[in-house]
């Protein structure tokens, strides 16, 4: 029988609950001061900033050849490494996905993938900026690998959700393996896959402003020079052109997608 | 085992076991003659199913032998099976038809063990096979939805393409996995009167698994009763009598009509 006290609402937290809250609480606190993020400092901070942000406007177009140049190769880079990733992870996906492969054929390619996911792609970049060198190629090479990562494992999983019935059917025709693909797994899967590698293109057009940074070619080279040079005037005019060209990039996926979903 | 021209299809001591010493199948032997509906009954789990799929070996039978065109398919290596296969139409209960594909699409997919694979990609077809899938689909009355997707048809059509696709193989024997189980009373006459004329016309023997006794008596030439995986009955629909079925189904009950 419930007494008075077991039917009140919301329930009171159990003690373990507490307890981890209580946890919580004093590592939060623990954390600001070992950093010693103090209100003075944070004061100091936001001097800091005000005056950054006064140095950043206005933006200064004047070495607009300079920006044009790095937005152009970073967009290269992002759409290369996209189709490249693309092309090289339908084959892998489809060996990793273990409803259409035996087990000894989906571990290597399912190793593949995790090994290519397992670095940030700036990471990836500079182990590439330092096995091929300076420039573009090492950004499309990093940024391969880390499209192969996503797409493969998106790709697989979309694989392992089809309906085996419909390849079933095919298979029951004679179907040599690459046609029994053709009917019966491409079309389950092909709308997710332009969305899979619309959104990687999205993705690669970011990371590809960024590798620069490290000397694998786009406009991320050229942001870092201006910081260093502390011409904060043309770090805003390269920051706001990023976000044009992002923006611009997400028009240009949405436009991919309706045209193929249509 | 002489072979003789009177027999499309010779199961000789076919057994199946998915899990050891558990028999679906227990030496199932059945010569299918050349023309006619074979039609299999018995209760859900006696293998129906698995019978049928072992002769494309769709699953793979544990012994036993299936004699078709002169060759053992049993023993048959990858690329012989996917010849042998070609030359055997299937239709499934649920259809099986790719769904984002459109019905022609689904139709020429019965020529993809003839055609080659970077042609079937490029859906290059043959003018002969395409001419074959349109006759085919104005014979099941489907020519207006060639270009619709196979996800838009009704059950009744979409069995209806799954029929053409079936027939698109120029198979010489056709097999039919419970054709009408998830269609209603009307519609499952009328893809029982399909496949008989069509089976009838170009000369395909076929077997079939149905559940519905009534269907079955109506429309096989041949009853074969399965029931623990062992042939119970085998005869002419005429001659299939209230014990039969209470032989293959347990029980009696359910055959005095009032169980609702």
């Amino acid at each position: 029988m419930a007494t008075a006290a077991d039917r009140s609402f919301p329930p009171r937290l159990g003690w373990p609950a507490r307890l981890a809250w209580l946890a919580f609480a004093i590592y939060f606190a623990y954390a600001l001061s070992h950093l010693q993020v103090t209100p003075a400092r944070v004061m100091a901070g936001l001097e800091f900033g005000y005056k950054f942000l006064v140095k950043l406007f206005p933006p200064d177009f004047q070495r607009w050849e300079l920006l044009l140049k790095g937005l152009k190769e970073s967009l290269e880079i992002a759409v290369l490494a996209s189709v490249l990733g693309l092309l090289i992870s339908l084959p892998v996906s489809l060996l990793a996905a273990r409803n259409l492969m035996p087990a000894w054929v989906t571990w290597p390619a399912r190793f593949l993938m995790v090994v290519c996911r397992s670095f940030h792609p700036v990471i990836i970049a500079i182990l590439f900026v330092k096995a091929v060198g300076f420039g573009a190629l090492a950004g499309i090479l990093a940024l391969t690998v880390a499209s192969l990562g996503f797409l493969g494992k998106l790709f697989t999983e979309a694989i392992e959700e089809i309906s085996l019935k419909q390849v079933e059917a095919v298979r029951a025709t004679g179907a040599p393996f690459m046609s029994v693909i053709a009917y019966g797994v491409v079309p389950q899967v092909f709308s997710r896959f332009i969305g899979f590698a619309s959104y990687e293109l999205d993705s690669n057009l970011r990371n590809s402003t960024m590798v620069g940074i490290v000397g694998a070619g786009g406009i991320g080279g050229t942001l870092f020079a201006a910081f260093q040079r502390f011409d904060y005037d043309f770090v805003c005019a390269i920051i706001l052109s990023i976000i044009a060209l992002i923006i611009a990039g997400e028009i240009l996926t949405n436009a991919v997608k309706k045209v193929f979903r249509a | 085992m002489t072979q003789t021209s009177a027999v499309a299809l010779s199961i000789r001591q076919l057994v199946k076991a998915y899990v050891r010493g558990k028999l679906v199948l227990n030496g199932i032997t059945l010569d299918i003659a050349p023309d006619g509906i074979t039609a299999i009954i018995g209760p859900s789990g006696t293998g129906k199913s698995t019978l049928i799929r072992c002769i494309n070996r769709l699953v793979e039978p544990t012994s036993g032998e299936i004699i078709f065109e002169g060759r053992n398919l049993v023993t048959l290596g990858r690329g012989e099976l996917r010849a042998a296969r070609r030359q055997i139409g299937m239709v499934f209960q649920e259809y099986n038809l790719v769904e984002r594909l459109s019905v022609m699409e689904n139709v020429l997919s019965g020529r993809l063990g003839y055609v080659p694979p970077f042609k079937a990609w490029l859906r290059r077809f043959p003018q002969t096979d395409i001419n074959e899938a349109y006759a085919l689909l104005d014979t099941v009355g489907l020519a207006a939805q060639a270009h619709a997707r196979a996800d838009a048809l009704s059950g009744g059509q979409r069995q209806r393409v799954g029929i053409a696709r079936a027939l698109m193989q120029s198979p010489k024997l056709l097999l039919a996995d419970e054709p009408t189980s998830s269609l209603d009373p009307k519609t499952s006459v009328e893809i029982m009167t399909l496949m008989r004329d069509l089976s009838r016309q170009r000369g395909i023997p076929a077997i079939v698994n149905i559940h519905n006794v009534a269907l079955a008596q109506r429309f096989a030439t041949r009853i074969v009763g399965l029931s623990g995986g062992a042939v119970v009955f085998d005869g002419v629909p005429g001659a299939l009598t209230d014990a039969h079925l209470k032989q293959i189904y347990g029980g009696e009950s359910w055959l005095d009509g009032d169980s609702g």
